[in-house]
């Protein structure tokens, strides 16, 4: 009897011992690289990306598993600042800019049932139990979390309207005519 | 007195001919009015006027919203028909908060503000009544001109540049204002140098104007301290830091204001709408325009009401003699297509062309053959190609890197390139997209922001949720104990301390539900909302 507990102890002993060293020495830190990523990134873990998160998103990216284009709300401008981190250069003339979008409700559909208010990353969805909800048209992020969960199809997509603050001219087309005045 | 020219610049066909014999004509009343609410850099003014109001010429219709802003005012009056959208005189041809009024004829003024005793008034009284006036710079760029105006506190000033370079082909209003009113604008110049306390004001006009420098001459002999200079036509010197560099001699600091270096300029127009505001008590309500191109049957520089639509101007001038190539409002190099003629004329519009095929001589755009005539011409120094060539590529950040945004857009490039790359084009659409970029990027920061406080508080809520539950626990736990106790004593007493004890988990438990509901408008409040949400998905 006081064998048994005498080994089990010693080995319980020793063995966490060991265990507590190494992870001590032996920890694998976590890659400040992926830290940095994360932190460029939008930061709002809507999983448009298909990854779970920001911070997967970034480990997806150092582990090779996803492009550095992976990120809509991030647009062309977030993907050169992430090529020019992991030092991968890339033609991003070719990436798609998408045309941004945000959560409009269709107010005459809206049930009032919450769920798309606790589903909203950044609270840009308003409202109460039983009354309409709305959209905050600069606080959403166009993460279509909201669109899913509701039940009477309520809420669409739409392009953010274009206003004379936020116009600018077309990129001109490479065979484009110049309209200068020639003399 | 020693000029400091710049380099490149152009030299381009003036075609001025066409339209600087013809003085200024008053066109009759349009039918209708539209005055947009946003004519000027800055946040738009507020309406306060409503849908079936009579007003007055000259009354206030929109009243400026904050600093950088300006008022709008009647330009005749007559009954507004309405406060909506309206195309307005911008590419883009997106609609704008505009007043549409009906004038009716009688162009009866409202009671004006007093005439001030400028020479004895404060800068602030100056500033004030420019303000009041809704006055903009009238070259084009439409800035507020009473900020301009209280610049002296800021910065250490010492010379007032009045702008008369009119250095655009076609454009002649500027030209035609200096010699039919000359006596004005030294008037208002002088009000202006007084206003800004410099030692100098010095007006100054391309040479090719020669009667528009002899009138103004003559006009500024008897003041001290006003000077007209002519200066070499080359394009563009009407560039706000190109004319200071020109008679100066000093450089604008990138990213800086002439204020910097001590200079503030203001345009010829905006000179005499300061002395009517100032002399008259009238508000800034017409302007002049000069139609022209060959495509209009007789050009002609015309004072028409601010809100007058440019359809009917033309019509003043005869009609098109042809389907335009190109219609315009502003100058051919820096001005901007117009989407329709239905657009009404701003505070800073200075021009409506409509130009022929001829004329714009469009070239089908070849691949850049590196020949450096954009370098050559470029007036601010940059490598037109190399920024163009970055800008196709997207990489706007390098081309911003070599100078993106120390171009004016001047359009000089565009002009001398021999293989009609669109140059200006590509420097235009970075600028825009470079703007969306960084309000994008703050609005990220915002929504990084929200998702953080939205992790906090439903933490908080959590642990709101657990403390709920430990404290009903213990609620549980000291009733049973209060029963066991009170069975231990006599029957009669166990229903009264029963009785006692009951009520007291409520209280606490309703404070905390509401609080919740407050917070969040979401908070405890499920069983009803599942309900409903179970309903709609039945149905």
């Amino acid at each position: 009897m006081t064998e048994a507990l005498l080994s089990l102890t010693v080995l319980g002993v020793t063995l966490g011992a060991l265990l507590g060293l190494a992870a001590r020495y032996l920890s694998v830190k976590e890659s400040p690289l992926k830290a940095e990523l994360t932190d460029m990134m939008p930061g709002t873990n809507c999983g448009q990306c298909g990854q779970p998160g920001c911070a997967a998103a970034a480990d997806a990216l150092i582990g090779g598993q996803a492009e550095v284009t992976l990120c809509p709300p991030g647009g062309r401008a977030l993907a050169a600042e992430l090529a020019k981190k992991l030092g991968i250069v890339v033609d991003l003339s070719a990436m798609e800019e998408h045309e941004p979008l945000i959560a409009f409700v269709n107010e005459d559909r809206c049930i009032g049932c919450t769920r798309c208010l606790r589903e909203c990353p950044t609270d840009a969805l308003v409202g109460g139990p039983k009354s309409m909800h709305t959209v905050i048209r600069p606080l959403c992020t166009g993460c279509e979390a909201c669109v899913e969960v509701c039940p009477t199809d309520c809420i669409d997509m739409l392009p953010v309207e274009k206003t004379l603050r936020n116009w600018y001219w077309p990129k001109p087309a490479s065979n484009q005519q110049s309209g200068n005045i020639a003399a | 007195m020693k000029l400091f020219l710049f380099r490149g610049g152009i030299h381009p066909e003036g075609r001025k001919e066409l339209s600087v014999d013809k003085a200024i004509e008053r066109a009759p009343l349009p039918e209708v009015l539209h005055i947009p609410l946003q004519q000027h850099v800055g946040v738009p003014a507020e309406p306060v006027v409503e849908a079936g109001e009579y007003v007055r010429k000259g009354q206030l219709i929109g009243r400026a919203n904050g600093v950088i802003s300006a008022s709008v005012h009647a330009p005749t009056s007559g009954e507004i028909i309405g406060v909506g959208g309206h195309t307005a005189p911008h590419p883009s041809g997106l609609p704008v908060r505009t007043i549409t009024l009906r004038p009716d004829g009688k162009e009866e003024w409202d009671i004006l503000p007093p005439p001030l005793d400028a020479m004895n008034e404060t800068s602030q009284g100056i500033a004030r009544r420019v303000e009041w006036a809704g006055i903009v710079g009238m070259g084009g760029a439409a800035f507020p001109s009473a900020v301009k105006l209280n610049l002296q506190e800021k910065y250490p000033l010492h010379t007032l540049i009045i702008n008369g370079a009119e250095c655009e082909p076609y454009l002649t209003s500027d030209d035609r204002l200096m010699r039919e009113r000359a006596r004005e604008v030294i008037d208002g110049v002088r009000i202006m140098h007084h206003a800004l306390k410099v030692k100098r004001a010095i007006i100054a006009v391309e040479t090719n104007k020669p009667r528009a420098l002899s009138e103004l001459r003559i006009a500024a002999t008897p003041f001290h301290g006003i000077d007209v200079l002519g200066v070499p036509a080359q394009y563009p010197m009407g560039s706000e830091r190109h004319l200071v560099h020109v008679v100066t001699g000093r450089e604008t600091p990138s990213k800086g204001l002439t204020a910097d270096i001590g200079v503030v300029v203001h345009n010829v127009g905006t000179a005499y709408a300061v002395h009517e505001a100032v002399r008259h008590g009238r508000p800034l309500i017409s302007r002049i325009v000069t139609i022209s191109g060959r495509a209009v049957r007789e050009p002609r520089n015309i004072e028409a009401l601010i809100g007058t639509p440019i359809s009917h101007l033309i019509a003043f001038c005869g009609g098109l003699t042809e389907e335009p190539d190109k219609l315009m409002i502003g100058g051919p190099m820096m001005g901007q297509p117009l989407p329709s003629t239905d657009v009404p004329v701003i505070k800073g519009c200075n021009a409506v062309l409509a130009l022929t095929a001829e004329e714009t001589a469009r070239g089908k755009a070849m691949p850049c053959i590196r020949c450096g005539v954009c370098v050559d011409v470029c007036p601010c120094g940059l490598v037109p190609l190399d920024m163009a060539a970055l800008i196709r590529k997207e990489d706007l950040s390098a081309a911003d890197g070599i100078g993106l945004n120390d171009c004016l857009s001047c359009g000089s490039c565009s002009y001398a390139c021999p293989s009609h790359i669109p140059l200006v084009q590509y420097f235009n659409y970075a600028k825009g997209r470079m703007k969306i970029v960084e309000v994008e990027k703050q609005q990220q920061e915002v929504h990084k922001r929200l998702s953080e406080q939205r992790a906090v508080r439903l933490e908080r809520e959590m642990q709101k949720k657990k403390e709920m539950l430990a404290q009903r626990k213990a609620e549980a736990e000291a009733r049973r104990k209060a029963k066991e106790a009170a069975a231990g004593e006599t029957s009669s007493d166990a229903p009264a301390t029963a009785a006692a004890g009951t009520p007291t988990p409520t209280p606490p438990l309703k404070p905390v539900n509401e609080d919740a509901v407050r917070k969040t408008g979401h908070g405890p409040a499920e069983p009803p909302v599942e309900d409903i949400s179970e309903r709609a998905s039945g149905s």
